[in-house]
């Protein structure tokens, strides 16, 4: 894998995830506080930056075979759910993200929940939303680069890819005041979704023991293989529901 | 609520998060996974250098758990609409 590849795939991951979690910490701050939403979102990012920390070094350890072995199941793994989420999407069986929508959903519950603080924290409420928010979000981004970083040997080009995302997400976020709709949030799933399921299968198969035909040329084929797969059966799906919903009648 | 049965909550809260992080919406597909790969490991261990049993799994993974999901739609609307 190319260092672009691995900074535009690790940056993907975490805009599409940033998107997301910059439409929680906006709820939070609109409909409750914004100070608790900042300290809540400054903690979530502290935990995610100790948990890339410790685990990056002591993921290092790990023989290369048994780190693709497991790292390639688990990207994998996480590759196919968004993936089948891409798919699903695509093909109309999901509603499409909507981050207006969520926005709206996350400001109706906020606003009706109790108010309270704790300690230094005056609204504990908006503290948490925008914790877990940024926490669950970020968390999977954080196994995305340590994984592409370690398997690459380069962490640093992970982790600037996280934080460009992060700092583009924020700036244009707080410019608009508003969830980044227009972001095109289920087309970069859909490209997240190929390459963690690529590599996935790359990596975890030669942690297996297998050796691809071309080494690491295989990845040339194998990207758009999966690419190619999820198209089709985004086609396939798309065909069917629109036979499901014709009326029996009208069918020739 | 005692201290036992809110350690109890918490282990389980922490459990349900880790499951759906990892594993996510279909349990058979990370069970697919997982066999393909002790398949995997099992050929290549004798001899068989089997790179094509995991794209030919994924391929039958993907298209299932979707097939699941077709289903689950007509059960929940038979006519379609």
């Amino acid at each position: 894998m190319t260092t672009f590849v691995l900074f535009v795939t690790v940056l993907l991951a975490c805009a599409v995830e940033a998107v997301e979690a910059l439409t929680i910490v906006l709820a939070a701050g609109t409909s409750r506080h914004w100070g608790s939403a900042w300290q809540g979102t400054v903690a979530a990012l502290l935990v995610l930056a100790a948990t890339v920390a410790a685990l990056g070094p002591a993921v290092g350890q790990i023989p290369l075979g048994a780190l693709r072995l497991v790292v390639g199941a688990l990207l994998l793994i996480f590759g196919l759910q968004w993936l089948r989420k891409a798919v699903m999407r695509g093909s109309g069986y999901k509603a499409l993200h909507d981050e207006s929508q969520a926005y709206a959903d996350e400001v109706a519950a906020a606003s009706g929940a109790a108010e309270g603080g704790r300690g230094r924290v005056k609204d504990w409420y908006a503290f948490t939303l925008s914790f877990k928010g940024v926490f669950l979000e970020g968390l999977e981004v954080a196994f995305i680069v340590v994984t592409f970083g370690d398997n690459q040997h380069d962490i640093p080009v992970a982790v600037l890819g996280a934080v460009v995302a992060v700092v583009a997400v924020t700036v244009a976020g707080f410019a608009v005041r508003a969830p980044l709709a227009r972001v095109p949030e289920n087309t970069m799933k859909f490209v997240v979704g190929t390459m963690l399921t690529a590599f996935g299968i790359f990596w975890a198969a030669e942690g297996a023991g297998a050796n691809w035909p071309g080494s690491d040329a295989a990845l040339l084929v194998v990207v758009p293989a999966v690419a190619a797969l999820a198209l089709g059966y985004t086609s396939v799906l798309r065909r069917a529901k629109a036979t499901a919903a014709q009326p029996e009648g009208s069918l020739t | 609520m005692s201290p036992v049965s809110r350690a109890v909550a918490a282990l389980r809260s922490f459990g349900r998060f880790w499951y759906d992080f990892v594993i996510g919406d279909d349990w058979r597909v990370a069970l697919g996974v997982a066999v393909t790969l002790a398949a995997t490991w099992g050929l290549t261990r004798s001899g068989v250098n089997a790179w094509w049993l995991l794209p030919i799994a994924v391929a039958l993974l993907l298209g299932l758990s979707l097939l699941r999901v077709v289903r689950a739609a007509r059960q929940k609307s038979p006519s379609g609409s």
